[in-house]
């Protein structure tokens, strides 16, 4: 007797949800497009926000931004709720084994008193900035249009909430954990001359109503001048003739960084190429608050470099050019 | 190059992860066949068949190590050469 083994197969029916098939074509989709494309409820809003009347809950008029298709904003990371999650746990992980590293080895508690002053006034106050920041994406999670950007959005707050506890996780490896520089940060930050400037942008940026105007200003020209700034050129300054313990607990700030340049740039690159009124604005909205940013850091970079840090503001301006350039 | 057209395969698991590598493979290599079996996609290339690092990175919008697709593998024929870059399948001519 033989037996035959012979494969069955069964096709399915279809292979992806109606909304996707519509998009894409009726194959398998990937996980990101499936938790994204055409989630954002458009129709059937009957209840009208009392806070603003003229416009329905969920409204593309929210900016002056015009777009034929909002999901034209996609993640080039890709990142949904697992696969972003997953990321951060394991960038996490290689964070915290650096914060380890630094503080078994007294990395940050063995510097000159002098530069763990600076690192105080200098670095820890910008954990306010990325609490600010989490406000501001928070506000384009919440009035932003199209899950594309608004999911991104959402996670990007997070992001800066881990920011702004890594900063402090600094200020405690340089006070040991007493919390003392954390103090003394909100200090700088509510009442030191020079940061003034800077939380005065912040707190217009909370003030700012066009939630795409607030992208451009948060993530991509504030971001821009003073990631670049603060953890490249003063870091760099900082630890002149000191080692690289500075710059080991700064480095998952910069990766981030430049992880999230990309997303930003791919976000704003479809709505400039969308038609010349979106250029205006963005590229109008890019310079307004370059020059806004450009004048609050200049104090700052001066209190911290000294008279290196005009040289550094305009190198990392220039940076920012060549990005808004190539956009 | 080698002249020698006999097949060469690649078989992966069907799966979320292996969607965009195939993806990938088909537009690097127009001659594959694509075959769809239960959990499994076989793909049949005259020849030559090349799986590049930067196309599926393309795809995925993130780093790609070559070495992540042993995780699917289900098999494969073919002389092997891995660079980091690519995996290439061929037969190569007996001199």
């Amino acid at each position: 007797m033989t037996v035959e083994i012979r494969v069955q197969t069964v096709k399915p029916v279809r292979n992806t949800f109606g909304h996707i098939a519509r998009r894409f074509g009726d194959k398998p989709a990937s996980r990101y497009q499936e938790a994204t494309y055409d989630l954002q409820s458009e129709v059937n809003f009957h209840y009208k926000p009392l806070w603003d009347p003229d416009r329905d809950l969920y409204d593309r008029r929210r900016t002056a931004i015009t777009m034929r298709d909002w999901y034209a904003l996609r993640d080039p990371r890709q990142y949904y709720y697992g696969s972003y999650t997953m990321a951060r746990a394991r960038q996490q992980e290689a964070a915290d084994r650096q914060m380890d590293f630094a503080e078994k080895r007294e990395l940050l508690r063995s510097l000159p008193e002098a530069t763990q002053r600076a690192i105080v006034f200098g670095l820890v106050p910008l954990r306010h900035y990325e609490w600010g920041a989490n406000m501001n994406l928070c506000y384009i999670a919440a009035y932003g249009y199209g899950t594309a950007i608004t999911q991104a959005a959402m996670m990007s707050t997070m992001d800066r909430l881990g920011m702004a506890q890594h900063l402090s996780r600094i200020g405690l490896l340089v006070d040991g954990n007493s919390g003392a520089s954390l103090a003394e940060a909100k200090k700088f930050w509510m009442d030191h001359a020079a940061w003034q400037p800077l939380r005065r942008e912040v707190e217009r940026l909370f003030v700012t109503r066009d939630w795409f105007e607030l992208l451009v200003a948060q993530a991509l020209v504030a971001d821009g001048l003073l990631y670049p700034l603060f953890y490249q050129r003063i870091e760099t300054y900082l630890s002149r003739g000191q080692g690289p313990g500075l710059a080991t607990v700064i480095d998952p700030l910069m990766r981030w960084y430049e992880e999230t340049a990309k997303w930003v740039d791919a976000v704003i690159k479809p709505v400039i190429a969308e038609n010349t009124h979106n250029r205006d604005y963005v590229m109008g909205w890019a310079e307004k608050w370059r020059g806004a940013f450009l004048s609050a850091l200049t104090p700052l970079a001066e209190a911290t470099m000294g008279p290196d840090g005009a040289v550094a503001l305009k190198d990392v301006n220039a940076e920012l050019g060549a990005r808004l350039a190539k956009l | 190059m080698s002249t020698n057209q006999q097949p060469v395969f690649i078989a992966l698991q069907a799966n979320n992860d292996t969607l965009p590598i195939i993806e990938a493979i088909q537009s690097d290599n127009p001659l594959a066949v694509v075959h769809e079996y239960p959990a499994m996609v076989k793909i049949d290339a005259p020849g030559r068949l090349v799986i590049k690092r930067t196309s599926i990175e393309e795809r995925i919008g993130r780093a790609f190590d070559l070495r992540e697709i042993q995780i699917n593998l289900i098999s494969l024929s073919g002389e092997l050469d891995e660079t980091e870059d690519e995996i290439t399948l061929q037969w190569r001519d007996i001199p």
